[in-house]
């Protein structure tokens, strides 16, 4: 077998496999694309699990898109916390978002029209100890006590940092918890050894420091961005 | 009488079956005295990693099945004009497009399996067993023995990762295949919060991380090995 054979036999195994996989997934990007959109309406919509009125995990994909379509409104907020026309929260980019200058982020915002009041979804964003982490906040109409969260991340460690997501105790910690006292912003933060304010903390995650500082973090961060909208909604 | 007379002398020719002893065995080998985990030890790394709960484990299963199924049979057809040289990188780029197909019909058909599986669909392209049985069996083989014997590895490998999960999930999380036996809420069948004779039962945690695969695929070896003596000190 002579050099020759040898270039023709990988040139033409070469081609052959593009063909193959560029038809495979050009032909099934558009489920690919339609299973995400439901993945993340569910991550969001998990933040108030216990408000839906439903069990979301029983929910068919067609159900939750319908669900989001009929009792979700989305807004999105820029850096003043004024509405911008036009766009949908869902198509907001919060990862393309991040790399912005502050003054030019946009910020998606869910509102739930639920039998109860409204409830006020907020999207955040920041570092574990491996990779990204993210998050829903929910917020009642007080724009004060957090109804429930849910979240997400990328490579945090099994059993350890994992645990934000895993665990469902760790995000129940959160409701009924409130951001501000009297007057002045103190967000929800994640502590070590013991609760002490019981309104404004959360037990963090033993063993798992790094993950539950980001949490932190990424809560103090994310929940500031969107006060200017709550401060102009309250006068109303 | 004259009919016994005149009746030929049958030729004897060596007949290929399709499913005789020989291509029975090539399937029900590996999945007992030959398995891929317990004798082989190949494809260890993600049967410690996909076994925590049934369903995943079966997914992964039958992925791997279908991908050293196919892969043999196709390596096996091309057996004879593969270069020497470069036989190993012509197997990985078979491997490797099989296993995207895989991947891409699984994030289309089946979402949250795939998110769950995540990175380990990607790495049936470095599991031993795929490569393995390339070398060992479908570049000297026909291409229908082939893919049986690649069947029958996956089936194996499929087995241990399912019998793994199993005993990790109803130990770990007290649920099999997302059924849910014992816990302590009250979506489980039987409630140890209320139960009051179940009271000091926990789920053990050990069991959900990797660590506790290894115990259980050391004893599985082991039960294996007592019970067939003529395995002990092949590898």
């Amino acid at each position: 077998m002579n050099n020759r054979y040898i270039i023709i036999y990988t040139l033409v195994i070469s081609l052959i496999t593009a063909i193959v996989l560029a038809f495979v997934v050009n032909g099934l990007q558009p489920r690919h694309a339609a299973n995400e959109a439901v993945f993340k309406k569910r991550e969001i919509l998990s933040a108030i699990k216990d408000q839906l009125g439903q069990d979301l995990n029983k929910l068919k994909d067609p159900e939750v898109l319908s669900l989001f379509e009929a009792q979700v409104q989305q807004v999105v907020l820029d850096a003043k916390g004024n509405p911008v026309e036009g766009l949908k929260a869902e198509d907001i980019n919060i990862a393309a978002e991040e790399k912005k200058p502050a003054a030019e982020r946009k910020y998606p915002l869910f509102i739930f029209k639920g039998e109860k009041g409204s409830i006020y979804l907020m999207s955040v964003r920041g570092n574990g100890l491996w990779d990204k982490i993210w998050g829903f906040v929910a917020l009642a109409d007080d724009f004060n006590t957090v109804v429930g969260t849910s979240f997400g991340h990328a490579a945090e460690t099994p059993g350890l940092g994992a645990e934000i997501k895993d665990n469902p105790n760790f995000s129940k910690q959160f409701q009924g918890k409130q951001i501000y006292e009297g007057s002045e912003f103190v967000s929800v933060a994640v502590v070590k050894g013991g609760v002490k304010r019981k309104a404004h903390e959360v037990d963090g995650i033993s063993g798992a420091t790094i993950t539950s500082v980001g949490v932190n973090d990424m809560l103090k961060k994310g929940i500031k961005a969107y006060l200017p909208y709550f401060e102009s909604q309250k006068k109303k | 009488m004259a009919d016994i007379a005149v009746a030929p002398v049958p030729v004897v020719k060596e007949k290929e079956y399709w499913w005789s002893k020989k291509e029975r065995k090539l399937v029900t080998e590996p999945i007992e005295i030959n398995n891929p985990i317990t004798v082989q030890i190949l494809g260890v790394c993600s049967a410690l990693a996909v076994t925590t709960m049934v369903k995943p484990a079966l997914i992964m299963a039958i992925s791997v099945t279908l991908v050293t199924g196919f892969s043999n049979l196709v390596i096996s057809l091309m057996r004879k004009g593969i270069p020497k040289q470069i036989r190993m990188i012509v197997q990985l780029v078979v491997i490797a497009a099989l296993v995207t197909v895989v991947e891409q019909f699984l994030k289309a058909y089946s979402y949250p399996v795939w998110k769950q599986l995540s990175v380990f669909i990607g790495l049936i392209i470095t599991n031993c067993i795929v490569m393995g049985r390339l070398e060992a069996f479908a570049m000297a083989n026909k291409p229908w023995r082939s893919f049986l014997d690649g069947i029958g590895n996956g089936i194996g490998y499929g087995a241990i990762l399912v019998a793994l999960a199993i005993v990790r999930e109803f130990f770990g999380r007290g649920s099999i295949g997302g059924l849910k036996i014992i816990g302590s809420t009250p979506e489980f069948a039987l409630n140890t919060s209320e139960l009051s004779w179940l009271g000091w039962y926990q789920p053990n945690g050990l069991m959900a991380l990797p660590a506790s695969a290894l115990f259980l695929v050391g004893i599985i070896i082991w039960i294996h090995r007592s019970m067939n003596p003529k395995l002990v000190d092949v590898s």
